[in-house]
């Protein structure tokens, strides 16, 4: 529907959805900081020698999953968010873990899973 | 005719169109860059041993980006937050930032890039390698000047200490390149995504990313500027389209956070 059909409208605020909206924004502040930091401790674990590179590997895809986590969960609010989001994003990742299992097993299969 | 719940949610599901919309696109650019990361990781598995590059990237610009990316994310929640509230100049002021962090952010991916095409790998007729960044404005069509060094191993092209101290200029005269014996033309390439697979997979993801980046850029500054108008005749609807983009908006944060470690730390 085109703009110029709108009728104007007022938005009704209440010091209920105000009082929550400003939880919110000390909650995504500190969001804000822990993904900084968690920035910063990406870059510190990838100078360190953790004897062997696989786990290099797992401690920077780990700290990286965690950042993920913080955006997906509080950003895009998906730690409450509706069913019908979550039934679809199942699929979402229900596909993912598959190409990631068909990348993996045909690693496997050709015995090419050494990490260089 | 009224579209039913393009503002309202729709009572059984709680969802407006836009809010499912945006949800389902997002789903399909999960499998997009899934798929990527799944070539790189074939990419990676499959090169030769000691062949794929560490360092080739500037760990400090990455980190940059990477925190110039989360602010803006912040910055977005917070302008729909402020808008939650009735606070029209916040919602501005914190938008404006995220647009200017979008700017510096391509600023940034741009000089990177730039940096990758006059940086070259030059084959030599004595059988040397160089590998340095071409100094344009000093070489002439016969003389090339660059900043680097001459490589003795491998292991020196492909995994380069991480501090490097300031390299003197060197003049490299054309006659002295090898030329290859197809294209008739010098052995001298420079470091752009025909180089090598890492630098393809590296350029695909990012120049991908920057995209959505460009994408999420034009759509939050059409929100912000031109479409403004719609918060005074319909706030509800100008709140929703808000957190749509700013939904895209996330998801490109979230890409960015995997690339960043994958391509510049590891």
């Amino acid at each position: 529907m085109s703009d110029h059909l709108f009728t104007t409208q007022t938005l009704q605020v209440d010091e209920h959805t105000i009082e929550e909206m400003r939880h919110h924004i000390r909650r995504y502040l500190i969001v804000g900081v822990a993904l900084a930091i968690g920035t910063g401790l990406t870059v510190w674990a990838s100078l360190i020698n953790f004897g062997s590179y696989e786990i290099n590997i797992a401690v920077a895809l780990a700290i990286a999953s965690g950042k993920g986590f913080l955006v997906a969960g509080f950003f895009m609010h998906l730690i409450s968010e509706k069913k019908m989001i979550y039934a679809v994003l199942s699929f979402t990742a229900f596909f993912f873990a598959g190409l990631m299992f068909l990348t993996v097993w045909s690693m496997a299969h050709n015995n090419i899973i050494q990490i260089r | 005719m009224e579209i039913p719940y393009a503002v309202k949610p729709r009572p059984d599901t709680g969802l407006y169109n836009a809010k499912i919309g945006i949800w389902l696109f997002l789903a399909s650019e999960v499998m997009l860059f899934g798929a990527l990361f799944c070539s790189y990781i074939l990419l990676r598995v499959n090169a030769p041993e000691g062949t794929w590059p560490h360092h080739w990237l500037n760990i400090w610009m990455g980190m940059t980006n990477t925190i110039v990316l989360i602010f803006s994310s912040v910055t977005v929640v917070l302008g729909w937050a402020s808008l939650k509230m009735g606070e029209f100049g916040r919602y501005k002021v914190c938008q404006g930032i995220t647009l200017l962090c979008a700017l510096v952010f391509l600023s940034i991916k741009s000089f990177e890039y730039h940096d990758k095409f006059i940086h070259y790998q030059v084959n030599l007729k004595d059988g040397r390698v160089f590998d340095g960044h071409l100094q344009k404005a000093e070489s002439t069509p016969d003389k090339f000047v660059f900043k680097g060094r001459y490589i003795d191993k491998p292991e020196e092209l492909y995994n380069p200490p991480l501090e490097r101290a300031e390299e003197p200029p060197v003049t490299i005269a054309k006659s002295d390149i090898k030329v290859d014996p197809v294209t008739k033309q010098p052995m001298m390439e420079n470091y752009g995504p025909w180089h090598n697979t890492y630098l393809a997979i590296y350029f695909t993801l990012t120049g991908l990313h920057a995209l959505h980046v460009i994408a999420g850029c034009i759509v939050i500054f059409a929100i912000w500027g031109p479409l403004a108008r719609v918060w005074e005749q319909d706030p509800e609807r100008y709140i929703n389209r808000v957190e749509v983009s700013g939904l895209f908006w996330h998801f490109v944060d979230l890409v960015w956070i995997f690339l960043f470690p994958v391509l510049y730390l590891l």
